[in-house]
Formats: structure tokens, C-alpha cells, sequence
């Protein structure tokens, strides 16, 4: 990596200055996909700003929700027995996210601040109908994700903690790249007071998004057989070497068809 | 003469309780180089720091094939800390060679291969992503690399290629203007005229076109290299991670920078994982060790796992044909098997054994076809050099006659186990002679045919198959039964086919006074486990406790010589010239002891440590002996010298061949065509074993290769010549969950013509496993009509297959 200068600051207000005083100054989470950046050297910053003395780390579980704090690990998420006793389906999807080393250190605020197209907390966040909160504002998760990479955080704009609607039942189902055991496909099924929400992550190029047709038919009718024949259009979706398009399209109705199952 | 041994490997074989009693031959005694290694203590090259050390960053080609328009250095050599930047134009001014290539083919029309240089650093021409073109040298790594980005390189690009179809086709990329058309040799075996007679008159000929996949070897430790230089005895010294320190030292020394041996020490300190890939010469070792002499400094070069895909040698990527001409019955006639073999942008050490003597040697296998043809081309392109990659050769042609059996098995309607039993060479048949060089020494296909039927439990197929289909899963069941040829090599033979060494092996053996014993041998262990199974050797048979022997290998100060440790050959060859040396050490012993017993030598007898006068009870043990050798006041000293140490050089006879049946048991899930390996059982013959756990601990971890490279793993080049699958990211290693219990036993015949009756094991799993995997998965998908897939098997291709005709994409 390149040479960067270092600060951990204990507030946020002192962070959110070190990030805006500095051309081009990174926050620092968890790391698990910033530090490989740095080391390939594919990221130059002048300062990284370590967020884990901020005290965003931890999870507060009410009667409607559950909060999680930006900085809290996967592990402590797919740890905890309230988030298991809650919403399984957060724990479950957390403890399966990389290794035991990468849920040690990778969190969901670096998580979704990233919006990696392969990411598993981004299918949990839009499928639950999650709210954002940052350190200025909270922001829907219909209106966060915008595109592989992208999503609405100005510049400089820190997450400090993600607030899930508890849902009656809920599900994901990952089918696993073989070699980096990112999402080539996941499926987050909610059924919520409002009706059901299905995202997906991994399969497309504009990465997660909800499946209108799979939400509609489980909303009408809760069961893998509602969408036993909703089809998935190929078009858009990603290809590489372990996936075509059109098998990733297949793989959203069997995880999908599989998720409602086990929710 | 088979003699015949058995054993079921325990699972619980790392239990020491017995061990206490008996760390002989035969006994499965912990490893002893392993606390050292899982704590974190080993001696690896990278650990190694020299005073006033620098470091080496190689700049490499990010372009398949280009020609170097000019490489600009002046920006580099102004930031901070660089101590010096090197390219193309520094060594020839110091008349290096280039990398040599260790074996010469010869084409059907008896010219010799193609052989362009290959260069150190690349001059005039890049010719693969990854080829080095400058190395910049600074005080620290991060300021060697932060300069190696101002090296400014500019390329004209020419086409780049990737697959030898391609390579060889008419208007194609020329690569070297040495190699037209691409072409490195055309070479064949066997006789063709009587296989063609015997097609003529066959009543059925089966062909299968078959892929065998490219890998990166991707050992757990990167390759490393530190040059230095004494410039007050003109002495250097390179630590790498190698294989074989001795034939680098040869092979460096001798063509690269002209130095002779007693001035270059190489040192191959703790290694981890080779797999084939650290056998070679690499231009890192000759460019940290010349510069080291320039700087008059040390310079250290560790190579990063993104650099080590485009830069260590990959295995396999063989493209075939196969043609088997059978008789009404199903007796096999004769083989014809025509291969394109992919040698990458330049030649490696060995790369041009690989698909010829390696391979094509070995397309007898088990069965005693009577005729076989095969021809070779071998092509440039521009890929990483392509060199042995654990089983060298012999893994291609398993997967060659296995997937071939079961496709004959499939459309002559002639069980697949049958159809095995029916073409093996019988067990009285041996010493055997192929039709393509070879004679086996021993063997029993048969019983270890049996054996893994049994082990696997082949006749409760059928109702593993209903419990299956019952849950949904589709199920399979596969075959392989193999033999290779190992413990490389008798020196003339492999000399009249082109190799430009040896393949000799060399022990020391150095009694100290008080009885504990030395081993220095010229095989290099890296994860084989040597210093565990030479010291239960050597304790074995000098009757002596275990820890008092220690094994040296790994430095070309110490050993007298050696040609190091690949193609299984370490025991086989390493350890039978222990037993030759130790054969001298008895021999003096027992003049020395017929001194000091009064006795005549031919009444002095040898067993379990002690030195025993016939019919007497007159002893002396060996620790005694060793003393007085040391202590010589009463000593035969006008007959023979004091001290106690002697030097075995010991050249095999023959190679050695190791066999045997694996069976693989998979499940599939038919709405995502992932492939789960549910059993696999191995039963080989790898002569006598010495420790059964290490033997195990071989065969399971090649059989984890095997598997790999069945439906995992795969060096992806695109049409232009870029790596795709260049990280972890998209290269998928196998993890434990990817991998069964795998059950290992062992049926044994001797090998006949060692000292041990020992044939190896370090290969055997990567050679059976494979077509076992894929014959298991094509059974599975029985009923979609699926005659043949190309590894890796993955989820993607076996959805492709379920769906063909329902979907609109092709499945390879």
C-alpha cells in the first residue's frame, strides 16, 4: 500500500472533520474490503480515518426493531441470541457472510457504506424495508442502494447504525461463488405487516433489487409454489466464468423458491 | 515374483500410544518437523533476513504479447531509496544465458525441438502477462515498488493466444520466430502401422476429444529468492524456495551466470508446498543473485500471490483425441491418441517430458493393449510457461484411458468394472513390457480393484442411489483404476530420451562416536514429512532409537549432491541410496567389530543394533563400534580408516510403478448443478510403506488435488491472452468443505528392483482421483444422455448439461 497518514478519532464530530478537511480521506470500518484496496494499491488516500473508538458498535433489539450500530461486526451480529431470537434470518445471513477473520472485523456500516454488488447486507436491508441512519439524516433503503458502489451517502457521510423492522418471517438463501464464496446469487425473502419483500443481490450489474414479480405473487399467496413459475429476465444480470446470466437468472427462482421454504 | 501385503489404514493412525514401543518401518509416527511448522517456528525463505539486505521488485509485462518499443528507467532511479534498476540491456552486457530447458525432444523427423531463448528479463519482446521485463532494486519493498510504477514501458501490441487450437492455426500470433507456426516438436510413439491394422479390423472404434485443465499450483508458501554475495572469497549464496537446490545450483551456475559450483551455495531452507512448481529454474533466483554481485549486497525478491499466477509454472492443458479400437467382446486392440500440449510462452525445465515421456508412456496404463500410437505436437502460446504439476503427465493420461473406458463401457453396454477386469494386465504377467517403453515391475490390478469395491461398498450402490432420488438428489457413482511410473529415473534411459541430467540420488551417513546418526540427503522435503520417514528408516535399520537420527537436506554446503524431490522419487531412489550407504557403514562396522571380538568378518552378524559373533554370545552394539571407529586405540587401523561415515550414490534401475483403484461417490442437485463429493475411497499400491500416516496424510492430499482439479479449480485465459482466474477471487482452491472423508488403504506388491520394495506416494492421489470424480458425476447425470465433461465440473457446466436442449446456451 501507499503511504497515508492515520487518525482514530473518539468522536464523530471530529472524524466527520478529519474526512472533510482532507482531499481524498477514507473512512476506515472493518477493513475487509478496504485493506485489500490499500494493498493492491488501487486506493491512494492521504488520511484514513479509523471509525472504532466512534462507539457506533452495538445492537439494541425493541418490540418493532432491531438496531444495529454501524461499527458492530458480523460476528457479533450472527452472534447475538436477540438478533437470533428477533430476526434469524440477520443472524443467519451475518454468520455466513466470508471466514471467521472477516466477521471479526468486517461490519455492516462498512458493509453498506461499500454496496459491494456481491454483498449479502445489502439483500437484508432492502428486503427488510431497513432505515439508514447517518450521521446528519436517515435514509430509506428504497433510496440508498443506487447502482453497484453507489448509494446516497454525501460525500464524507458517515453511517452510525441501521434500524430492521422486525418481519413475521424471513429468509436469505445464498448460492455461493465458488471461489471468492461472495453472493453470485442471494435471496432475502420478508414477510412484513405491509406484505412480502424480495431482494436479491450478487446477480446484477446494478447490484441489489427488488423482484416486483416474486413480491407480488408471495404477497397474494406465501409459499414457494406462488413463484414457482416467475421467470427472471437474463438481461442485466451479471456474467463471468462461474455464471452465465441466464444461470444466475435460474439461481434467483431456486434461492428465492428455497428462502420462502425455510422463512 | 508379486509378493503380496495388506493394510487398512486406521484412522486413528496419529495415535502415538504404540509409538513409544516401535517408530520402525511401519510405523505411523507423528512428524516430527511439525511442531515447528503449526507453531509458527519454521525457517522459511522470507524469514530469512541478510544484513544490509535490499529489495527487489520485479516490473512484469501486463500485456500477453508486445513488442517493447522502449523502457524508460530515469524517473525510477531518482525516487527515493532505489539502489539500482535493471533490464535486458544490464545482463547481456554481463553475457548471462537464459533460462535452460532440462530435456530435449526430437520430432517425428528426428530434428530437434524448437528451444528460443528465455530470456531472464524480456528483450525485444513480451510474451505473456507476467513475463519480468526490468527488477528495481531499493532499500525497502515498499520503495522498490513504489518505483517500479515510474518504470514507463512502452509496447506495440501484437494478437496474443491462449489456446493452442488457436496457436496452430493457419495466420496465427508467431510467437518466436524460432518455433514456426507456433510449433515447439511434433513427436510420437509406438507403432502406428500395427495400430492402424488393428483399427482396420476392429469391430468398433470409440473416440472421446477430451480437455485437460490448466492450473496454478498455488503452493501455501509464494516463491522467494535472496542473493548474496562475499565479495572477499567471491563466494555467492542464493536462498529459494526450491525443490532441488543442487540442480539449480547446476542449472544457474552453469548456463545463466557462468559461475562454477564451488563458488554458489544454494540453500533451500524449510519449504511450503511445491507441487512441482519449485522444481524449476526461475529468472527471479538468476536476478537476485547476479544483482547481488553487482550491489555487492544482498537483494531479497518474495514473490506476492497475484504475481506467483502469472509467474509459477502452471500444470497440465493438454487438448486430446482418443480413439480405442475394441473387438466384438470388448478386448481392447489397440490406442491412438493424438495431443496438443500447451508449453506456454517459453520452455521450462521439464515442460517438454511432460506430455511425451511423462505421459504418452503411460497410455498402456492397466490393460495390456497390444498397440498404441500416440503423437505429441507440442505449441507456444502466450501464456505462463507450462511444466510437471504434482503427477506430471501421468494425471493426462489417467483421465485420458478412464473417461475413454467409461464411454466404451457406455456404448458397448459392457459394465464398467467388467470392462476393467477383462483388458488388465494379469498378475502373472510381470515383469510386463507396454507397448509404448515402459516394463512394469510388479503389480496386482486386481486386488486393489477388489479391495476399493469392497471399501466403497459398490454393490449398496443401487440402494444409496433410491435414497437419493428419494430426497430429490440425482447420484453417481466412478471407477478409476491407474498405475504410473515414479521414482524418476534410471540415468541412461532418461538420457536416450532427452533428458540433460541424471536422476541419481545421494546419501550421507554420518555415525558420530557416541551412536547418533546424520542423514544428508540430496532430496528436499516441503511438506512430505522426510524427516519423520528417513529417520524410521534409518533407525529401522541400524537398529538405533529414532531421535537419535536427524535428516539434513535443503543445502548444497551440506549435501554432497542430489537431484532433489518430484516425481515421487524421494524413498524410491533418496532412500534406497540411504540403504546403500548404510549397507557401507554395517560392512565396516563389522570389520571393526571382528577386530574387537576376535573373530573373522564372515562371523560377524548384524541385526537390531548389535554386532553379534556367530554362534557366541559375544556382542558389541553399534554405538560401541562407532566409538572405537572414533577412538581408535585398538583398531584395525592398517586395514581400514577411522571415523564412521560413508556416501551412497545410487542411480534406480528402473522407475518405479505405483497403481491402484479410487472410487468416487457424488450427489448432485439438479436445480443448481452443484456437485457434492459424499465418498471417496482410494485403495493403492505404493510398495512398502514406512509410516502409514504419512502415506495417508500423501495419498489424501493428492486425492484433494484430484478433486480440485475435478470440479473446482482452473487457470481461465480469455481469447486475448489475459489470465481471468488471475487471484483466489476467481481461482477456486478447494476448502476442507469442499472435500469428503477421503478413506485411504493400501494393497501392496514390492517394488523388485530397490532395496526397500518401495515405489512412492506422493502423487498417486492427483493421478486416480480425477477421471474417478468425473466417471462419478457423468454416472449421476445417466439419465440426460451425458457422454463426456471437461474439468473443472462445475455447478455452471452441469446445469448447462441438465438443461441442453431446454435452454438456449451451450454447454461445454
Amino acid at each position: 500500500m501507499y503511504d497515508f497518514a492515520y487518525e482514530k478519532p473518539t468522536a464523530i464530530a471530529a472524524a466527520l472533520a478529519t474526512l472533510k478537511s482532507h482531499a481524498d480521506s477514507k473512512a476506515l470500518a472493518g477493513g475487509q474490503t478496504f485493506i485489500p484496496v490499500l494493498k493492491q494499491r488501487l486506493n491512494k488516500p492521504s488520511v484514513v480515518v479509523d471509525l472504532a473508538k466512534l462507539g457506533l458498535a452495538g445492537i439494541n433489539v425493541t418490540p418493532n426493531a432491531v438496531v444495529i450500530g454501524a461499527m458492530t461486526t458480523h460476528g457479533a451480529v450472527g452472534g447475538s441470541a436477540e438478533v437470533n431470537k428477533a430476526i434469524p434470518a440477520l443472524a443467519h445471513l451475518a454468520s455466513m457472510i466470508g471466514d471467521w477473520q472477516v466477521r471479526h472485523r468486517g461490519t455492516i456500516g462498512g458493509s453498506l457504506a461499500n454496496n459491494d454488488p456481491s454483498a449479502c447486507y445489502p439483500a437484508a436491508v432492502l428486503a427488510l424495508g431497513a432505515t439508514i441512519t447517518t450521521d446528519r439524516r436517515t435514509i430509506l433503503a428504497d433510496d440508498y442502494f443506487q447502482g453497484m458502489f453507489t448509494t446516497a451517502l454525501e460525500e464524507g457521510e458517515l453511517v452510525t447504525s441501521i434500524s430492521f423492522p422486525i418481519p413475521e418471517r424471513a429468509a436469505y438463501m445464498k448460492f455461493r461463488n465458488p471461489a471468492s464464496r461472495y453472493a453470485m446469487v442471494g435471496v432475502f425473502v420478508a414477510k412484513l405487516p405491509a406484505g412480502v419483500r424480495v431482494a436479491i443481490t450478487g446477480a446484477s450489474q446494478g447490484g441489489v433489487f427488488r423482484h416486483a414479480q416474486m413480491e407480488r405473487a408471495l404477497s397474494a399467496n406465501f409459499a414457494a409454489s406462488a413463484i414457482a413459475d416467475v421467470t427472471t429476465p437474463a438481461d442485466g444480470l451479471n456474467s463471468d466464468i462461474h455464471a452465465s446470466a441466464e444461470y444466475r437468472a435460474h439461481l434467483i427462482g431456486v434461492m428465492a423458491k428455497r428462502a420462502v421454504e425455510a422463512a | 515374483m508379486t509378493v503380496r501385503l495388506s493394510c487398512r489404514i486406521a484412522t486413528d493412525a496419529g495415535d502415538t500410544s504404540v509409538n513409544a514401543v516401535f517408530q520402525g518401518i511401519g510405523a505411523s509416527v507423528r512428524r516430527k518437523e511439525d511442531l515447528r511448522f503449526i507453531s509458527g517456528r519454521g525457517n522459511y525463505t522470507d524469514d530469512i533476513n541478510r544484513p544490509n539486505q535490499s529489495h527487489a521488485i520485479i516490473k512484469r509485462s501486463d500485456r500477453p504479447h508486445a513488442r517493447i518499443v522502449s523502457i524508460d528507467t530515469n524517473a525510477a532511479k531518482a525516487a527515493p531509496g532505489v539502489v539500482a534498476i535493471y533490464t535486458h540491456v544490464d545482463l547481456e552486457a554481463d553475457a548471462l544465458g537464459g533460462v535452460p530447458c532440462g530435456w530435449q525432444i526430437h520430432s517425428k523427423d528426428g530434428s530437434p525441438m524448437a528451444e528460443p531463448m528465455h530470456p531472464i528479463l524480456a528483450s525485444g519482446k513480451v510474451r505473456h502477462v507476467g513475463d519480468p521485463v526490468a527488477v528495481v532494486i531499493a532499500e525497502t519493498k515498499q520503495q522498490a515498488k513504489d518505483a517500479a510504477e515510474l518504470v514507463a514501458i512502452e509496447y506495440d501490441d501484437l494478437t496474443g493466444v491462449s489456446s493452442v487450437r488457436d496457436a496452430i492455426a493457419p495466420g496465427a500470433s508467431q510467437i518466436h520466430a524460432e518455433a514456426p507456426g507456433n510449433v515447439c516438436f511434433d513427436w510420437h510413439i509406438g507403432d502406428k502401422e500395427l495400430v492402424d491394422a488393428a483399427f482396420a479390423r476392429a469391430h468398433k472404434v470409440v473416440k472421446l476429444d477430451l480437455l485437460n485443465s490448466r492450473l496454478v499450483p498455488n503452493a501455501m508458501e509464494t516463491r522467494a529468492a535472496i542473493g548474496e554475495y562475499d565479495s572477499m572469497s567471491g563466494d555467492y549464496t542464493l536462498y529459494t524456495t526450491s525443490q532441488n537446490p543442487h540442480v539449480i545450483r547446476l542449472l544457474m551456475g552453469a548456463f545463466v551466470l557462468h559461475l562454477p559450483e564451488h563458488r554458489l551455495r544454494v540453500v533451500a531452507p524449510d519449504v511450503g508446498g511445491g507441487f512441482g512448481s519449485k522444481i524449476y529454474h526461475y529468472a527471479e533466483e538468476a536476478i537476485v543473485t547476479w544483482s547481488a554481485g553487482k550491489l555487492k549486497r544482498p537483494v531479497k525478491w518474495t514473490c506476492d500471490r497475484s504475481e506467483a499466477f502469472v509467474s509459477d509454472a502452471h500444470g497440465r492443458d493438454h487438448d486430446s483425441v482418443a480413439e480405442m479400437a475394441i473387438d466384438q467382446k470388448g478386448n481392447f486392440l489397440a490406442l491412438k491418441v493424438s495431443t496438443l500440449a500447451n508449453m506456454g510462452a517459453y520452455l521450462s525445465t521439464f515442460a517438454p517430458a511432460v506430455p511425451t515421456y511423462l505421459s504418452a508412456t503411460l497410455l498402456a496404463g492397466v490393460y495390456k493393449t497390444p498397440a498404441i500410437y500416440a503423437e505429441v505436437k507440442a505449441v507456444f502460446t502466450n501464456t505462463v510457461p507450462v511444466d510437471a504439476y504434482r503427477g506430471a503427465g501421468r494425471p493426462e493420461s489417467t483421465f485420458l484411458l478412464e473417461r475413454l473406458l467409461d464411454v466404451i463401457s457406455q456404448e458397448t453396454g459392457i459394465d464398467r468394472v467388467t470392462l476393467r477386469l477383462q483388458n488388465f494386465i494379469p498378475v502373472d504377467a510381470f515383469p510386463y513390457q507396454t507397448p509404448v517403453a515402459l516394463q512394469y515391475d510388479s503389480g496386482d490390478y486386481q486386488t486393489t480393484l477388489t479391495s476399493a469395491l469392497k471399501a466403497a461398498d459398490w454393490e449398496g450402490f443401487e440402494g444409496r442411489l433410491a435414497s437419493a432420488k428419494a430426497k430429490g438428489k440425482l447420484r453417481g457413482i466412478g471407477i478409476s483404476t491407474y498405475v504410473e511410473a515414479c521414482g524418476i529415473a534410471p540415468s541412461k534411459l532418461v538420457g536416450a530420451l532427452g533428458a540433460r541430467a541424471g536422476l541419481f540420488e545421494v546419501a550421507q551417513i554420518r555415525v558420530h562416536p557416541t551412536g547418533s546418526v546424520t542423514v544428508f540427503t540430496g532430496t528436499h522435503s516441503h511438506g512430505q514429512g522426510h524427516e519423520t520417514t528417513f529417520a524410521q528408516l534409518v533407525a529401522d535399520q541400524l537398529g538405533i532409537p529414532f531421535n537419535n537420527v536427524d535428516i539434513v537436506h535443503g543445502d548444497t554446503n551440506k549435501i554432497p549432491f542430489g537431484m532433489g524431490t518430484y516425481g515421487s522419487r524421494s524413498l524410491a531412489v533418496g532412500g534406497t541410496a540411504m540403504v546403500k550407504a548404510m549397507d557401507k557403514i554395517i560392512a565396516k562396522g563389522k570389520k571393526i567389530a571382528a577386530h574387537l571380538m576376535e573373530a573373522s568378518v564372515e562371523d560377524i552378524e548384524f541385526a537390531n543394533g548389535n554386532f553379534t559373533v556367530t554362534g557366541t554370545d559375544k556382542v558389541k552394539t553399534i554405538g560401541e563400534i562407532a566409538l572405537t571407529a572414533y577412538v581408535p586405540h585398538n583398531y584395525p587401523i592398517e586395514e581400514i580408516e577411522p571415523g564412521l561415515e560413508e556416501t551412497a550414490f545410487y542411480d534406480p534401475a528402473n522407475f518405479t510403478f505405483p497403481g491402484g483403484c479410487h472410487i468416487c461417490e457424488v450427489e448432485i442437485d439438479a436445480d443448481t448443478g452443484v456437485v457434492s463429493v459424499i465418498n471417496f475411497t482410494a485403495v493403492d499400491d505404493v510398495g512398502r510403506v514406512i509410516n502409514p500416516m504419512i502415506v495417508e496424510g500423501q495419498i489424501q492430499g493428492g486425492v484433494a488435488q484430484g478433486i480440485g482439479q475435478a470440479l473446482l479449480e482452473h487457470a481461465v485465459y480469455d481469447d486475448e491472452a489475459q489470465l481471468v482466474s488471475g487471484s483466489f477471487m476467481d481461482y477456486t482452491m478447494p476448502r476442507a468443505d469442499d472435500l469428503p472423508n477421503i478413506s485411504v488403504g493400501t494393497e501392496t506388491t514390492l517394488c523388485t528392483h530397490n532395496a526397500l520394495g518401495v515405489k512412492g506416494c506422493g502423487e498417486v492421489g492427483a493421478i486416480g482421483s480425477p477421471p474417478a470424480v468425473i466417471n462419478a458425476v457423468v454416472d449421476a447425470l445417466r439419465d440426460y444422455g451425458v457422454r463426456h465433461i471437461n474439468m473443472p465440473a462445475t455447478p455452471l457446466k452441469i446445469w448447462g448439461l441438465i438443461n441442453a436442449g431446454k435452454l438456449p446456451m451451450a454447454a461445454e
